[in-house]
């Protein structure tokens, strides 16, 4: 069954997402989302601040980037470089000191804690690297929650949670509970949970990081493909083998990015 | 997310945490037993209490002879001058003087002793009229009562209480026996329904005669037309107030006094009576109530530990569901019904646990344990908002903290 045409997710009735239920994931390979005419992720100037005690300390310092629609990007340093901060702002779960950030065209830096929850629902996947999942819920259940609070009829949902856990070679175990799984096949359940809702933005945060290398691979063959298939990715790693899977590798240390970052280098190291 | 989603997921919380779950189910459990139990056992003692005064007639009013309230030191203390006389009693059995009385039923009383071949057997001989059955709320075990017909002609006819006729007449069927009452032959034509004793005096042991055949009979002289007491039955609770000035207003009349601090007889209450023992029993169930709210307050305490440190080892799955686009209500919804089922759960229980002890319980310990059914609404509402305080507080404290702190949190 394929449903065609724009349906409306609830948010917002100009960009038509086209839903294949037997493959939820799959958009036409004519490049880009055709719907995006703006970039997935633009901001600029950014700067957070952390405050503790007396102390503050500058985790992000004036941090400008764009990444269009269809891009694989890699957000590569060493641990205390502000990856993770500039990651959390890019998935809308804190919000910048100062600066601007349009996620799809519209402006996060001015929405209600309301509005960015609804953001992160829809717009945006997030893998983990502790995968995230509910233990206590089978995989498909796991992989429903976001369309639990998008508030999907259930039939549909488990419709998609089980097409989506197909995709990701899942389709087997979707009975099984998060400890009844390997580390490897966690987080295909968690990359499963972040397509579900088709998202404009996959954000994988070290997502091989506790993987061994073999899982690592399938993983990162996982990202390639939904890639491929027209998907915004953003990875963030400290290793650049990781980061040479990606088609740009953006650097940033002490806070800021470092150069050549607007220069798009397709498959290979920045 | 819509009401049925927010149900199951927070039902599911429940159930896969089961001992966490079980464990305030069964702090709430206790604190609710105990409060139905204690506030049942305040409540049974007052009921008994009142049962064994309504026991004595309802709607009675009791006029004794003499003064409990003068001040004039000539007058004696209630019930120590013969004031009361059969007349006066007639007076307040006509409707028009007043219509608020139900019954009225003159008694005079003499300890005598009463005979039956070599058995005898000394008790109070009450003499009275056909009123005296209903006014005192009593009833016949088997044969009749004194009717107006052997009041009239003196009819030498008793009517046995239980314990009476037992100690007469042992297994034997009493009725149409004779019995020497001080020396009079009698026949027995009535036994009354055992009553149980109360604290006072024992209602089942007393042989009633018919008050004429009384004062000729067995009191005789001067004295034969003075009662020991007049026990006055009011149409009902409401006109109780209205009979006791009926008859202080038309005794006062008879006797010719115009002041009602120089009254010569006494009008005591059954409802004052009641009013005391209740007073004092409520005091006890409040005491108790008291001990049960603090059982409950500890057990509260409790469950606000459990679910405290619940909420807080699930911080990372509210960071979670956050990023995932749970919005704050959404979260504090999902832990408001896994509180409040909490809190149901083990008021229900409680509740159930609490019946169960207050049917089992009175087998075992002398006490009634009287069934409240607001106890038990009470104390289920105060289980649930139990767990909902102390369970939501710290759900819509962690519901508001930055998805990324509570995703960090460990």
């Amino acid at each position: 069954m394929t449903v065609e045409g724009p349906i409306s997710l609830g948010l917002d009735d100009t960009q038509p997402v086209r839903i294949d239920d037997t493959q939820p994931v799959r958009i036409d390979d004519t490049g880009t989302y055709p719907a995006y005419s703006a970039p997935v992720i633009d901001i600029e100037d950014v700067h957070k601040l952390y405050r503790t005690g007396s102390l503050e300390v500058a985790a992000l310092r004036g941090v400008s980037l764009t990444i269009a629609a269809g891009e694989y990007v890699a957000l590569m340093g060493p641990s205390g470089s502000g990856k993770s901060t500039l990651m959390h702002i890019l998935g809308c779960l804190d919000v910048p000191t100062s600066g601007s950030y349009r996620l799809a065209g519209e402006d996060v830096s001015a929405m209600t804690e309301i509005e960015l929850a609804e953001v992160r629902n829809r717009r945006i996947g997030f893998v983990f690297q502790q995968f995230n999942l509910l233990a206590s819920l089978p995989a498909w259940r796991n992989v429903e929650l976001p369309l639990v609070y998008a508030g999907v009829d259930r039939s549909t949902r488990k419709q998609r949670a089980l097409a989506a856990l197909d995709r990701v070679g899942m389709g087997d175990r979707v009975e099984h509970r998060p400890g009844e799984l390997s580390g490897g096949q966690q987080q295909r359940v968690a990359l499963a949970r972040a397509v579900v809702t088709d998202p404009a933005l996959i954000l994988a945060d070290e997502p091989t990081g506790n993987l061994d290398s073999a899982s690592a691979r399938e993983v990162l063959d996982l990202l390639a493909e939904l890639h491929d298939s027209g998907r915004t990715v953003v990875l963030i790693t400290h290793d650049a083998e990781v980061a040479e899977t990606t088609s740009r590798t953006l650097r940033i240390r002490d806070g800021q990015i470092l150069g050549a970052s607007s220069a798009s280098v397709t498959g290979g190291v920045a | 997310m819509n009401l049925v989603e927010t149900f199951r997921t927070g039902l599911e919380a429940v159930v896969s945490h089961r001992l966490r779950s079980s464990l305030t189910v069964l702090g709430i459990m206790i604190g609710i037993t105990a409060v139905i139990l204690t506030v049942g056992l305040g409540e049974g003692a007052q009921q008994q209490v009142g049962s064994e005064i309504s026991s004595l007639g309802a709607n009675l009013l009791i006029v004794s002879p003499g003064s409990s309230t003068s001040s004039a030191g000539i007058r004696g203390g209630s019930g120590s001058a013969s004031t009361l006389t059969v007349a006066n009693s007639d007076v307040l059995a006509s409707k028009t003087v007043a219509p608020d009385i139900a019954g009225v039923a003159p008694v005079v009383s003499a300890s005598e002793s009463l005979t039956e071949g070599t058995t005898n057997w000394t008790t109070t001989v009450v003499g009275s009229n056909a009123s005296w059955l209903t006014v005192r709320g009593r009833t016949m075990a088997e044969g009749r009562f004194i009717s107006g017909h052997d009041v009239q002609t003196h009819a030498a006819v008793v009517v046995l209480a239980p314990t009476t006729a037992s100690e007469l007449f042992g297994g034997r069927d009493p009725v149409g026996q004779t019995v020497d009452v001080a020396g009079t032959p009698m026949s027995v034509i009535g036994v009354l329904t055992a009553e149980g004793s109360s604290a006072t005096s024992n209602v089942d042991d007393q042989a009633i005669i018919p008050m004429t055949t009384a004062a000729t009979r067995i009191i005789g002289g001067t004295s034969r037309n003075q009662l020991s007491s007049i026990y006055v039955e009011a149409t009902g609770s409401k006109t109780l107030s209205a009979a006791y000035q009926e008859t202080d207003r038309a005794l006062l009349n008879l006797h010719g006094i115009t002041t009602a601090t120089g009254a010569d007889f006494t009008i005591t209450s059954q409802q004052s009576l009641l009013a005391t023992a209740t007073s004092v029993d409520k005091t006890l169930t409040v005491l108790l109530a008291g001990i049960a709210g603090i059982s409950l307050l500890v057990g509260g305490i409790g469950v606000m530990n459990i679910m405290l440190v619940s909420v807080t080892e699930r911080i990372r799955e509210i960071g979670l569901r956050k990023a995932l686009g749970a919005t704050p209500r959404v979260i504090r919804r999902q832990f408001l019904v896994e509180a409040s089922v909490l809190g149901l759960v083990g008021g229900m229980l409680g509740a159930i646990l609490g019946l169960a002890g207050a049917i089992i319980l009175p087998h075992f310990i002398s006490n009634p344990i009287a069934i409240s059914g607001a106890a038990i609404a009470g104390s289920i509402a105060i289980a649930i908002a139990i767990g909902v305080a102390f369970g939501v507080y710290p759900a819509s404290r962690a519901a508001r903290l930055a998805p990324i702190d509570a995703l960090r949190s460990e």
